[in-house]
């Protein structure tokens, strides 16, 4: 599906959609969600489960275990629209490698493109990471956290969910949000 | 499988420690509240920060004959909600009905008997000397002895089960509790699980209350690791033990990673800035010396990994929620933490 306007004509005798018409919904460029984290397993799921998702728009998703991203593949890679920064509670290595990737990141990312999701809260009784650090790396970075358990298959659809609809505002593609005003609020709900 | 790196000779780089230039919270020996792990807050909740272990004072010999009995076994740790209408004058009463509450499970469904008939006697006496302060509920034992009839003339009992409730600087529940209820929220097993299953069915019914298992997440474990590290004690120690388990392998893998106790202390030393009070931030960054100097030799982040054991010369802690203490001295401060953590999860 690439770009480009497709002319929409009114349907004939009983409705039908036409191919010309269907391909006309998806005519916007497609959206980059970047998935950075160092879990491999869940992040794949959490990547399907996305795309698995019925939308109106094309998605592409990228993996990377940490930033920056390799600049042999820059001239190729299209506009990321939002960043989500994967924090397991039961890997403290992952807020590190979150830590230290957030140094490549733009600045411009951080007025509503960033977001960091933590993982693995179903299971408490093994965090190993100190919530206060992460509440602090949300407020020091101005971007929302969110809480999720990617080991089941409901919550995980719901996460893909919510962030499809962030990656929608991030984007641009909702009318009157811009991805400041409701990241914005996002925080201030949380807080 | 085993790895034990370089055990002495540890050439540990200064402690990094990022000063963020927080004010002091609260008194300088008093402990900020702890929140739960993942409860959001409209502020940054204080860092917590612990007391630093103390040995307790000069009249601990005598307590030390009283509670020589609680060192060096292990104890599965249970966290209890506070008991309705318990009271300390009643605990003989307490003791009968609870020998024929157990003399009456014991019965249940054994049709035949066979060898000596086990007479289990019970005994709920009260440890006045373990507990933190006046405003603490004196510490109560629950004793499962038994004596096989068998052999009427020896009448030597031998202990089978041992329970304890205790509460160690436990204001934090106890202030805000109506008359009616005592707090003393930590309860520490020894013995068969099918006694322990008895005596808290009891202890439920009787006293409306909840026992729940008290699980040490991997954060809880290193903070007791720097915590107890910093103790002194005067026998020659055990080197202090961390046992980490990897996840997501398709054999289990095990890494216990021993340090000698001196250069262990030499380490928290270089990072420890206030005496007698420890910091998250001090925590951290004595576990990144550990980590990063494993790394260097192994290339492995253990940060990665799960820890579930702790093992010093004051104690050891598992993540199951299993407590061996080892010294009497420090047996009020790992109380005091221990009974920090049970009232976390109860509420």
């Amino acid at each position: 599906m690439g770009g480009g306007l497709y002319e929409t004509s009114l349907p004939q005798g009983p409705q039908k959609r036409t191919k010309l018409q269907q391909e006309s919904q998806k005519s916007f460029p497609a959206e980059l969600l970047e998935l950075v984290g160092s879990e491999g397993d869940f992040q794949q799921k959490l990547a399907e489960a996305i795309l698995q998702e019925k939308k109106d728009f094309t998605v592409n998703v990228h993996i990377a275990t940490s930033l920056p991203l390799p600049s042999e593949r820059d001239h190729l890679r299209p506009q990321i629209d939002m960043i989500v920064f994967m924090i397991d509670i039961k890997n403290k290595y992952s807020l590190k490698n979150v830590e230290d990737s957030l140094a490549y990141v733009d600045a411009k990312f951080f007025l509503g493109k960033v977001c960091f999701l933590v993982t693995g809260v179903g299971r408490v009784n093994c965090c190993s990471v100190d919530m206060n650090a992460v509440w602090k790396l949300g407020e020091n970075y101005c971007s929302p956290v969110l809480f999720c358990e990617l080991e089941l298959e409901g919550t995980r659809v719901a996460t893909a969910q919510r962030l499809l609809r962030m990656l929608q505002i991030c984007a641009g593609y909702v009318p009157g949000v811009s991805a400041l005003y409701f990241s914005t609020l996002m925080t201030t709900f949380s807080s | 499988m085993k790895i034990f790196p370089l055990v002495s000779n540890l050439n540990l780089p200064i402690a990094i420690c990022k000063d963020t230039g927080r004010p002091s919270w609260g008194l300088p020996f008093g402990r900020a509240r702890r929140r739960s792990a993942l409860s959001p807050s409209s502020r940054l909740p204080p860092a917590p920060r612990r007391t630093q272990v103390k040995a307790g004072a000069a009249e601990v010999a005598e307590d030390t004959q009283r509670t020589a009995f609680l060192l060096r076994k292990q104890w599965t740790l249970y966290s209890v909600t506070p008991l309705y209408r318990f009271s300390e004058a009643h605990l003989r009463d307490y003791s009968r009905l609870l020998s024929a509450f157990v003399a009456a499970e014991k019965k249940k469904g054994l049709a035949v008997e066979i060898g000596g008939e086990l007479d289990i006697k019970v005994s709920v006496t009260s440890l006045p000397d373990l507990k933190g302060s006046d405003r603490d509920q004196a510490a109560i034992l629950v004793q499962l002895s038994s004596r096989s009839s068998a052999s009427p003339k020896n009448s030597e009992e031998k202990v089978i089960w041992s329970g304890w409730f205790c509460c160690v600087a436990g204001d934090e529940l106890s202030e805000n509790l109506p008359e009616a209820f005592t707090c003393l929220p930590l309860f520490l097993v020894n013995g068969a699980e099918s006694n322990t299953a008895i005596v808290g069915t009891w202890f439920q019914k009787t006293f409306d209350c909840c026992f729940r298992r008290l699980s040490l997440s991997p954060f809880n474990l290193s903070w007791m690791a720097a915590m107890w590290t910093g103790c002194k004690v005067d026998k020659p120690a055990s080197a202090t033990e961390l046992v980490f388990s990897v996840p997501r392998l398709p054999h289990p893998l095990h890494i216990s990673y021993a340090i000698n106790l001196e250069d262990a202390q030499a380490l928290w030393a270089t990072i420890q800035k206030t005496p007698g009070e420890i910091t998250q931030e001090e925590v951290d960054v004595f576990m990144d010396c550990l980590y990063s100097h494993f790394y260097r030799h192994f290339k492995i982040h253990l940060s990665a990994t799960k820890l579930v054991k702790v093992s010093t010369a004051v104690a050891s802690a598992h993540c199951d929620g299993i407590i061996k203490f080892r010294q009497s001295q420090y047996l009020t401060g790992v109380l005091m933490l221990l009974t920090e953590l049970a009232i976390c999860q109860i509420q």
